[in-house]
């Protein structure tokens, strides 16, 4: 009993962190449709990225990851620029192409990391790494407890942002009713963009947190497909507050599999999930 | 009558190509062509097949992989169970590659976009979980193949390999070419322009699209059953690795998707350029340019090769909606 009860409280920090670098997945493909599928291939870019700093200056992970959100910003300004020149902008058949095209640069990516830094796995320095907290018959990892508070943080801060700011609100209202914004005088290309900008820019703290959760390696991205998917598809397309729970749920999920099964089954866990609810309720849970 | 010349020009060129690949294996004493010839052959099996349902219907697959690693493991398992020959192992693994494009098709292909691709990974992540886990076929760790004697009139094993991938390869793009001239392919055609139109018109969506994933898996898992013998080995890491999935895909836009010639020319293009950068570079290489590869046409040339070579043929497909 000890045992599933500390499954379940792991299953929900990881839960936590999974919203973390899921969050900017709702945004990109939940309200602006764009097939992203590369969003996990970015997420250890960052990682990589932050591992760097950490290595050459001795940064903390977290700052680290903060410093690269700028540059991600960036990155998600100019990816959405590409798309929608090429593929939003002529439609017909772009889904298709846009599929294909984000599926390309996420090989690239991986690509690119490898020649660069190598295939083993590579891990993060800090204070916080490698200690434990002992509660009874089970411990809780520092590096957990930490990664699931910035991550909590970080997705109630993005959920706040677009539903209280004015930015944040016409975004939603972009993901509603383009037409409508543009003939009130936005330009929803523009808004969109800034969108997908943040977007990307929430890799840079999820990609550290990434690593500071555990070690990562250059084909990481392909198990967060599904993870990252999964979640986005159970919260309801664009849902943030949704986003939280199905992100927990799979946490969950996941943390009493490992347990109970052991850790051959673990890859398998999240596109289960993913295809159960896409045959039974595509929706999603909290979906409209 | 035109049709009628274009088929009869059809089947001379896959006699002289088969004569052709056959005296080579009597010939050439060098193993390495027939090694590295049997690679660029599997890819065209594989982006033909993969564009009957991608290219031809627009549903794109990403678990080419899924049907290539059911049919190496189910040669895998077939031999190790009875020895079967390599001919059944052939034939088991295009049936169960059809069984399991019949599943998979009733539980993806009501997804549209973005939902059939991933759930198509999601697929191919959990056969391959299963199979990690079967212990029968080695598990995680892989197994080891030891290759039966040799038929004649072949010298070596993998000359034979050649022969029956080119033999594979052909049936593919036979079955393709099949396909787009017959009246599945231009039902297929018209649901990938407009589906719900095409429904509304009497096209029945739902059937075209089982029949063509049911072909496409039989054939990429066809394709998948002389690897284990090809390499003597077979795990799940590599026997399931994306790679095939981007190869299959990349290849067949590269090429262009419209005619069954374009996967063939994509897949003869890059397969050979990967050949050439293997041996000279390194293989993290191969996969870049393919990636890169497959973005520049995607964003530069929509209609891949044979849409460059044939710019009027843009004007008749693409034009206006």
């Amino acid at each position: 009993m000890d045992l599933l009860l500390g499954a379940v409280v792991l299953g929900v920090l990881l839960g936590c962190f999974y919203a973390a670098v899921s969050v900017g997945l709702s945004v990109s493909f939940g309200l602006l449709d764009v097939p992203h599928v590369a969003h996990p291939a970015f997420l250890v870019l960052a990682s990589y990225g932050v591992y760097q700093l950490n290595e050459s200056y001795d940064i903390d992970p977290l700052l680290a990851g903060l410093a690269i959100t700028p540059l991600f910003f960036l990155f998600g300004l100019l990816a959405y620029r590409v798309y929608y020149e090429t593929f939003e902008k002529r439609g017909s058949d772009a889904a298709v192409r846009g599929i294909a095209f984000f599926f390309g640069i996420a090989f690239i990516i991986e690509v690119l990391i490898i020649l660069h830094f190598g295939v083993d796995q590579r891990s993060v320095s800090a204070t916080y790494i490698g200690k434990s907290w002992r509660f009874g018959e089970f411990r809780i990892p520092i590096r957990q407890l930490v990664a699931f508070a910035v991550a909590l943080g970080l997705t109630v801060l993005l959920a706040v942002y677009l539903s209280k700011t004015f930015m944040g609100r016409a975004i939603r209202a972009v993901a509603q009713d383009e037409e409508a914004l543009r003939l009130m005088g936005a330009n929803p290309v523009r808004i969109k963009q800034f969108a997908f900008g943040i977007a990307t820019a929430v890799l840079g703290i999820a990609g550290a947190l990434l690593i500071i959760v555990a070690p990562v390696e250059p084909t990481l991205d392909r198990a967060y497909i599904g993870r990252t998917f999964c979640v986005v598809v159970m919260a309801g397309l664009g849902s943030i507050s949704g986003t939280l729970i199905a992100a927990i749920i799979l946490g969950v999920a996941e943390s009493i599999v490992l347990t109970m099964f052991g850790a051959s089954w673990a890859p398998a866990i999240s596109f289960a999930m993913l295809l159960g609810v896409l045959a039974v309720r595509p929706q999603g849970l909290l979906g409209r | 009558m035109t049709k009628h010349r274009h088929t009869i020009a059809f089947w001379a060129g896959v006699v002289v190509f088969l004569v052709a690949v056959l005296s080579m294996t009597q010939i050439v004493r060098n193993e390495y062509p027939f090694f590295a010839g049997y690679v660029i052959l599997q890819f065209i099996a594989l982006a033909v097949a993969w564009s009957i349902l991608g290219g031809y219907a627009g549903y794109v697959n990403f678990g080419t992989n899924a049907f290539f690693g059911v049919g190496v493991y189910t040669a895998v398992a077939l031999f190790k169970a009875t020895g079967a020959p390599l001919v059944v192992q052939i034939a088991v693994a295009a049936v169960v590659g059809m069984a399991l494009g019949f599943g998979v098709g009733l539980l993806t292909l009501r997804m549209r976009g973005i939902f059939f691709s991933i759930a198509t990974i999601a697929l191919a992540i959990i056969i391959e979980t299963f199979v990690m886990n079967w212990r029968f076929v080695g598990g995680a760790a892989g197994i080891q193949i030891q290759r039966p004697p040799v038929m004649a009139p072949f010298d070596s094993y993998v000359k034979m390999l050649f022969f029956v991938q080119a033999l594979l390869a052909v049936t593919a793009v036979a079955i393709a070419r099949y396909i787009q001239n017959s009246r599945i392919g231009r039902g297929l055609q018209a649901l990938r322009d407009d589906e719900l139109a095409a429904e509304c018109t009497g096209v029945p969506t739902l059937k075209l699209k089982l029949v063509a994933c049911m072909i496409s898996g039989a054939l990429i898992s066809a394709a998948g059953a002389p690897a284990a013998m090809y390499l003597q080995y077979a795990d799940p890491s590599s026997a399931f690795n994306l790679s095939y999935s981007v190869s299959a895909l990349a290849m067949a836009l590269i090429g262009g998707t419209a005619h069954w010639i374009g996967p063939v020319l994509g897949a003869i293009l890059l397969g050979s350029t990967q050949q050439l950068l293997a041996v000279t570079i390194s293989s993290e290489v191969n996969v870049l340019v393919l990636g890169i590869m497959l973005v520049l046409f995607v964003v530069g040339a929509p209609k891949g090769i044979i849409g460059l070579l044939r710019p009027r043929y843009r004007l008749r497909a693409g034009g206006k909606p």
